[in-house]
């Protein structure tokens, strides 16, 4: 496994179904070709995750499974995280595992309106908000109408 | 206030003394999503505190990190602005403090994303976005409150002028600062008037405008704050986890 591949095989510590490739916290991965010490940089999703230092320690762990005990991660806060770098792959085993995915972030200066959150049990678009936080920073609570089942909702950030 | 230093280490325990009074909350809000939502906007405040105190340990260069900035200094050397230190109090004084303070750090934050200095406006970026939500969650409650039952309304009422006088602190100039607080005023406004409008409540009109926390002059009550904050640290000094 290349370095690359070893650090977007690292998944989430507190949602599980999904890699930090996949969540688009990694941000890079680059090894010195004169040195071969590899360099991995990740940014988190909120400012307080408190999710970072375990991600850190697995993707050294994982990297030194790949034969690179020396690797380095760096963490970088600009451009800020958004839940339009989670990949189509990513929404799809979100859904899967029933964590509906993000909506799109509305783009500056664009009137935003509240788009239909589908439920990702039943499908349906009867949703309500039952809180505006969630099991994490990055989760807000919802209720569906149709199958009465409560899910988490990924923010759009 | 003189240099960055100061600017970031002011911004800085705003934030940090903010989530120690949330984090207050934890297990006793009103309601279970309430306690989630305030524990979680508490969590949002310490990752800024963090970012700011570890780049304000940087522009000292004394060699002091977050922990040392966070857990080893008294109150006489906190730069917080009174309004975080008050104490929690009723449920609508703390929606108020929380309003405020989002009203304030939000166009903060956006003026930081723009300003010359590339950390500062990273973390200004960054955080913008969630005082954003936390904005939007005060606001919520002090509408459902202010404009709800006549007790919420008359314990809503009480909370704004009580915190208001507060709020002046926090827009004081500092025209050598990467942003000028004096600058952030008219954002607030426009966000503050428009919610206690339709709240059904009254704007004080008070003049009196408690300051002193940037020069380290504080209420009696942060000092408590800090000592219940410090005291593991300072039994154990140099543990890690």
């Amino acid at each position: 496994m290349n370095p690359r591949e070893a650090a977007a095989s690292v998944v989430d510590p507190e949602i599980r179904v999904i890699t930090i490739d996949e969540l688009g916290i990694l941000r890079a991965v680059e090894e010195d070709p004169a040195s071969g010490r590899v360099t991995v940089t990740i940014t988190p999703t909120y400012t307080g995750c408190p999710a970072m230092d375990v991600i850190r320690a697995d993707i050294r762990r994982a990297l030194t499974a790949a034969g690179h005990p020396d690797a380095q991660v760096q963490t970088v806060y600009s451009p800020p995280w958004s839940t339009d770098w989670i990949s189509e792959r990513g929404r799809t085993k979100l859904a899967a595992a029933g964590i509906a995915p993000p909506t799109p972030v509305p783009a500056a200066g664009v009137v935003s309106l509240t788009l239909a959150v589908r439920c990702p049990q039943c499908g349906s678009p009867e949703t309500e908000q039952v809180s505006r936080f969630g099991s994490t920073a990055c989760k807000a609570l919802w209720r569906c109408r149709s199958c009465s089942e409560p899910f988490d909702h990924l923010k759009a950030l | 206030m003189n240099g960055p230093f100061d600017f970031t280490l002011a911004l800085a325990d705003d934030a940090l003394v903010a989530a120690q009074r949330l984090a207050e909350w934890t297990t006793r809000a009103p309601e279970m999503e309430e306690d989630i939502a305030l524990a979680n906007i508490a969590l949002d405040q310490l990752g800024a505190a963090r970012l700011l105190l570890s780049y304000a340990g940087e522009l000292e260069g004394a060699g002091r990190d977050e922990d040392a900035l966070a857990y080893l200094r008294d109150d006489r050397e906190f730069r917080n602005a009174l309004v975080v230190e008050l104490p929690n109090d009723d449920f609508a004084v703390t929606m108020a403090k929380l309003f405020f303070l989002a009203a304030y750090q939000l166009p903060l934050y956006t003026a930081l994303a723009g300003c010359a200095d590339e950390r500062l406006a990273a973390i200004g970026a960054k955080a913008r976005k969630e005082s954003a939500y936390h904005l939007d969650h005060g606001a919520l409650w002090v509408k459902r409150l202010g404009d709800g039952t006549e007790e919420s309304h008359r314990r809503m009422q009480a909370a704004v002028d009580k915190v208001w006088p507060y709020t002046h602190e926090l827009f004081a100039a500092d025209p050598a600062a990467p942003v000028d607080p004096a600058t952030l005023r008219p954002a607030f406004d426009e966000v503050v008037v428009p919610v206690l409008a339709e709240a059904t409540l009254t704007q004080p009109d008070s003049a009196w405008a408690p300051a002193g926390g940037r020069a380290g002059v504080h209420t009696e009550h942060l000092a408590y704050l800090l000592a219940e904050m410090q005291v593991l640290h300072r039994a154990h000094p140099g543990a890690k986890w």
